[in-house]
């Protein structure tokens, strides 16, 4: 880390955090429900001072929840990210390359495709259940292909990524093909992605789970600095790449496996952000992946904050938002490292 | 390290799932005091659920609907709040209403629960593709309203429109096979097989399904459609538009080779009157026996 990144370090999460803050404000103050912030916020505190029932049901039931939720999706997504990055040494990869994202859309597409046959759990779960066990068996399969002789390899876990990803997607498309208009309509909004799921209970789930595997994966940071220096090099530092690979792996899988489950698919978080705070806080991943926490939440409360907003009362999935703010952004930051490696 | 850490990771997710998913009992809200017995302010998700409420005359007191609901043009104009499977449950209780009427297959799940649990009341109407459930639709719409004799009219009129149907059906000597296609473009076209809604308004039409060798909506095959040898197609208007109308649909592969292709014998369908199974079912299965039976001629209704 260079000095000028060190100096950095503290304004940069301080900002982070208020964008955070400021996020969750906002969050709260906008919607499909006229309820502005100063209202929410008297709601909210001084619950006595002439609130609305229904105005409060709205807050602490709908926005809070999602609130918190945004947060903890969006920073879990974000710290996956780092985490993949990491460990593939590369700051293209994300974590839909071990099949998390594909497997959870075949998991999800099943459901949506049997919802006849299969039974259904309470609280509508058999989706966000079918698509967080897809998930986890893609990744396991991939895992699992890419061993040989006990040893993965960086490539060997691509190339499984990419054929289990292509064998995911195919099947996607057969039940797509299959699918009356319904459930192709269900089908192709889950894959869009949104927030709308977030309802207490299910924040209740994602809270702790995102956070250990988050909290977990912040522990793996001076590993993954070393195995930036290389994997033999991380060896010699005393690190088993082996092992660690395997645990970073199955960490990252429960961080966008429960995530995704409930939101479906929201691209461009993972990679993004990682990316874009690399270049401000150092490649350091004990700043680094805090610093995407911030940062993947401030982004996911922002778009979702729109998302609610812009065609209100309907809602726009708030996958098509990240894509579209993140895509331009890292074309943005290609072309500036295409410029400076050219300079 | 023998245990694999994902599977790991999965058993404590599976282990820690349930403890977590206690449901926190959620507050409701009492926001009606008493028991309104005429709803004021409406929201209705789904379309054959809007015709009913506005055939009802209690299209007034609509204040939102869903993107499905496309008719009557009164309805369009309402705000929006999404497709009825996926609606924004803050959408609709930001337009403050005393009663949403759901389709039952209205989701999600969990923005029904979000509804009511603000202690609006939601009601859910069985959805359904055949007469009974058009029948149990403007039924149940009503008694929602709270207004159970206001069913009366719109079912007689439901009534006198099939009677008509049946009317002509006795006069039909024809009985065409009958391709019934949903299209979306020319890269998704599905036929109509063995139960389906498709199927079940071939029957009213007093015509017999080519698709009834198959079961379901099926992906259009040429070969299949040429097996089926269809003497009319019958599709929505909606998916006529998106292959490009008549010319479009008779380029489609096998279609040339059949009765229907030669004859270029199509016919297009309202498909909010007939496929939503709403109050105007009568009269649009009328309008399809007049279509797929020239016999009928001129001494048919219009």
């Amino acid at each position: 880390m260079s000095a000028g990144t060190a100096r950095r370090v503290r304004p940069v999460l301080l900002g982070l955090a208020v964008l955070v803050a400021l996020g969750v404000l906002l969050e709260l103050a906008v919607g499909a429900a006229p309820l502005d912030l100063p209202h929410a916020v008297a709601c909210l505190f001084a619950p006595d001072a002439g609130c609305d029932p229904g105005d409060r049901y709205i807050l602490t039931a709908l926005r809070l929840p999602r609130a918190l939720g945004a947060v903890v999706v969006g920073a879990g997504l974000a710290v996956a990210g780092c985490a993949m990055q990491g460990l593939f040494r590369n700051p293209l990869a994300d974590p839909s390359l071990v099949g998390i994202s594909s497997g959870a859309a075949l998991g999800a597409g099943l459901a949506i495709a049997l919802d006849r046959l299969l039974p259904v759990l309470p609280g509508g779960f058999t989706q966000p259940v079918l698509a967080f066990a897809g998930g986890l068996a893609a990744t396991w399969v991939v895992h699992a292909l890419a061993r040989v002789r006990g040893q993965t390899s960086v490539v060997g876990l691509l190339l499984a990524g990419i054929a289990v990803s292509a064998l995911a997607g195919s099947a996607i498309g057969l039940l797509g093909y299959l699918a009356d208009d319904r459930q192709l309509r269900d089908l192709s909004l889950w894959l869009l992605g949104g927030l709308g799921g977030l309802t207490r209970d299910v924040v209740l789930i994602l809270v702790p789970l995102v956070t250990l595997a988050g909290v977990l994966l912040w522990r793996r940071a001076r590993d993954l600095d070393a195995l930036l220096l290389g994997e033999a090099e991380a060896f010699h530092l005393g690190v088993d790449v082996e092992r660690l690979r395997r645990r970073v792996i199955a960490e990252v899988a429960l961080a966008v496996g429960v995530c995704v489950a409930f939101t479906g698919i929201i691209g461009f978080v993972g990679l993004v952000v990682p990316h874009l705070l690399r270049g401000l806080v150092g490649p350091r991943h004990r700043v680094l992946v805090p610093a995407a926490a911030l940062g993947g939440a401030a982004l996911m409360l922002f778009a979702d904050a729109a998302a609610r907003t812009i065609l209100a009362p309907a809602e726009l999935p708030v996958g098509i938002l990240t894509s579209l703010l993140g895509a331009p952004v890292f074309l943005a930051l290609l072309s500036r490292v295409r410029a400076t490696e050219l300079s | 390290m023998p245990a694999p850490t994902v599977l790991r990771s999965l058993v404590l997710a599976v282990a820690l799932a349930p403890a977590c998913a206690v449901p926190g009992d959620s507050p409701a809200p009492a926001a009606q005091a008493a028991e309104v017995t005429a709803p004021q302010r409406i929201v209705t998700l789904g379309n054959s659920i809007t015709e009913a409420v506005f055939a009802l005359g209690a299209g007034d007191r609509v204040v939102g609907v869903d993107l499905s609901s496309l008719y009557p043009d009164a309805a369009a104009a309402l705000p929006r709040v999404g497709y009825y499977r996926q609606f924004s449950a803050e959408g609709v209780l930001g337009l403050r209403p005393d009663l949403v009427l759901a389709s039952s297959e209205a989701g999600p799940a969990a923005a029904l629960e979000q509804v009511r649990g603000a202690g609006v009341r939601l009601e859910l109407v069985p959805a359904g593709e055949n007469l009974d459930a058009a029948r149990g639709n403007i039924t149940a719409v009503a008694a929602a309203l709270g207004r159970p004799e206001a069913a009366a009219e719109v079912l007689a009129a439901l009534a006198a429109d099939l009677a008509e149907a049946d009317r002509l059906r006795a006069r039909v000597t024809s009985r065409p096979r009958v391709l019934f296609v949903y299209a979306r473009g020319p890269g998704r076209l599905l036929v109509a097989g063995r139960d389906t809604t498709g199927a079940e308004l071939v029957r009213l039409a007093a015509a017999e399904n080519a698709g009834d060798a198959l079961t379901g909506m099926k992906p259009w095959s040429a070969e299949a459609v040429v097996a089926a040898a269809p003497d009319v197609v019958v599709l929505p208007t909606r998916g006529l538009e998106s292959l490009g109308g008549v010319p479009g649909l008779l380029a489609l592969p096998g279609l040339a080779e059949t009765p229907a292709g030669r004859a270029q014998r199509v016919v297009a369908i309202d498909d909010l009157k007939l496929l939503g199974f709403g109050p105007r079912i009568g009269q649009g299965v009328r309008e399809l026996l007049v279509s797929l039976h020239p016999e009928l001629g001129e001494g048919a209704a219009p």
